[in-house]
């Protein structure tokens, strides 16, 4: 396989929630989360109940995928910054290390300027837990569920 | 790439209809998810053009069950069918954990059927991946229409490996689930050889 598996554990999910959590605050936004580029959502934080998160993270996906291919056909690595202007929201998105996205919506209670030195700083803490967790996942030692899994659990998901 | 969250318990899994143009590949998931309890799927999303033709894709998020106290969540993704987007399709093989190829069983499509194989093979090969090592299936679709080629006539051409492999009429529903139900079982069991 190209990418090694997305694994989330307890010890770096606190850390990256704990960053989702200030960045809500300090940035003023109204949502913030974190989704892999697969658009599997990692972290949400701020006012998550109003949004369908699943399908916001898979089009996010989506859409980063679609801007790293212009950005192939243009010769760049990546487009690693986007942003999206609405009339009642907006949404910023920013690529974390090419491995995860940042996604923060706000409206006009706070400005671009403010998201933006915001989630820089952000980007850079969660870039460095990102780094220390695929260290971990490809630790060969590591534990997974896996192991204990047999062929009958699999075929029980399937009696109905 | 599978997803593996050890604090909420999920396993999360990508799988990928692929198929030639108008082969049913949105139908499918529909289907599916018509058929499915609210509280199993979350919302399907269709990335289409005006005449309905899938632009960029379609994503219906569903929870299977668990599994040794992990919840089995699988993302279902279709491609454009249409040769021009090609660009497209090869983004959504990112990640993928498994495969459907949904092939049109009429005999005038045939050709259509051939070329969309070959063209997963070098979209797999450039993302790293192999057809031959991926959980893999094989939907025979629109076993109802008129002027359609018998079964082993399909086999034959399109599936030389012999992977699993269904009949299916996924506008009324024949055959989806089986299909659905032999890559989820595939993935899951390839998860387990490779401990995740």
């Amino acid at each position: 396989m190209t990418n090694p598996q997305m694994v989330m554990y307890e010890e770096e999910f606190n850390q990256i929630q704990a960053i989702v959590d200030r960045l809500v605050k300090e940035a003023n936004a109204r949502v913030v989360f974190i989704i892999d580029k697969n658009g599997q959502l990692i972290a949400a934080s701020g006012d998550t109940e109003q949004i369908d998160t699943t399908s916001l993270a898979s089009l996010t996906a989506g859409n980063i995928a679609a801007t790293g291919g212009m950005a192939k056909l243009l010769r760049e690595s990546e487009f690693t910054t986007q942003f999206h202007e609405g009339e009642q929201s907006n949404i910023h998105i920013q690529l974390v290390g090419n491995r995860v996205i940042l996604v923060v919506i706000f409206d006009n209670k706070t400005s671009l300027g403010l998201v933006r030195l915001r989630v820089k700083k952000a980007s850079e803490e969660l870039n460095r837990i990102f780094e220390a967790l695929l260290q971990k996942v490809q630790d060969p030692a590591r534990e997974t569920p896996f192991a204990e899994i047999t062929d009958d659990d699999i075929d029980n998901l399937f009696n109905d | 790439m599978s997803f593996i969250n050890y604090l909420s318990r999920e396993i999360n899994c990508k799988i990928v209809y692929y198929g030639p143009g108008l082969c049913g590949k949105t139908t499918n998931l529909q289907f599916i998810y018509n058929k499915t309890n609210p509280e199993a799927k979350g919302k399907m999303i269709s990335l289409a053009t005006e005449t309905e033709r899938t632009l960029f894709f379609d994503f219906l998020p569903l929870a299977l069950g668990e599994i040794r106290g992990f919840k089995t969540r699988f993302h279902l993704y279709t491609v454009p069918g249409q040769v021009f987007y090609d660009a497209s399709r090869k983004l959504i093989l990112k990640g993928v954990d498994g495969v459907v190829f949904v092939a049109d069983s009429q005999i005038a499509r045939m050709e259509a059927n051939l070329e969309s194989l070959e063209n997963l093979r070098t979209n797999l090969a450039e993302q790293g991946y192999s057809l031959d090592k991926l959980p893999y299936v094989i939907q025979y679709n629109k076993r109802d229409m008129p002027s359609i080629a018998p079964v082993e006539e399909l086999r034959a051409m399109l599936n030389p490996g012999n992977v699993p492999d269904f009949e299916a009429v996924a506008v009324s529903g024949g055959g989806v689930f089986d299909t659905l139900k032999a890559i989820a079982k595939l993935v899951l069991t390839e998860l387990k050889r490779s401990g995740g």
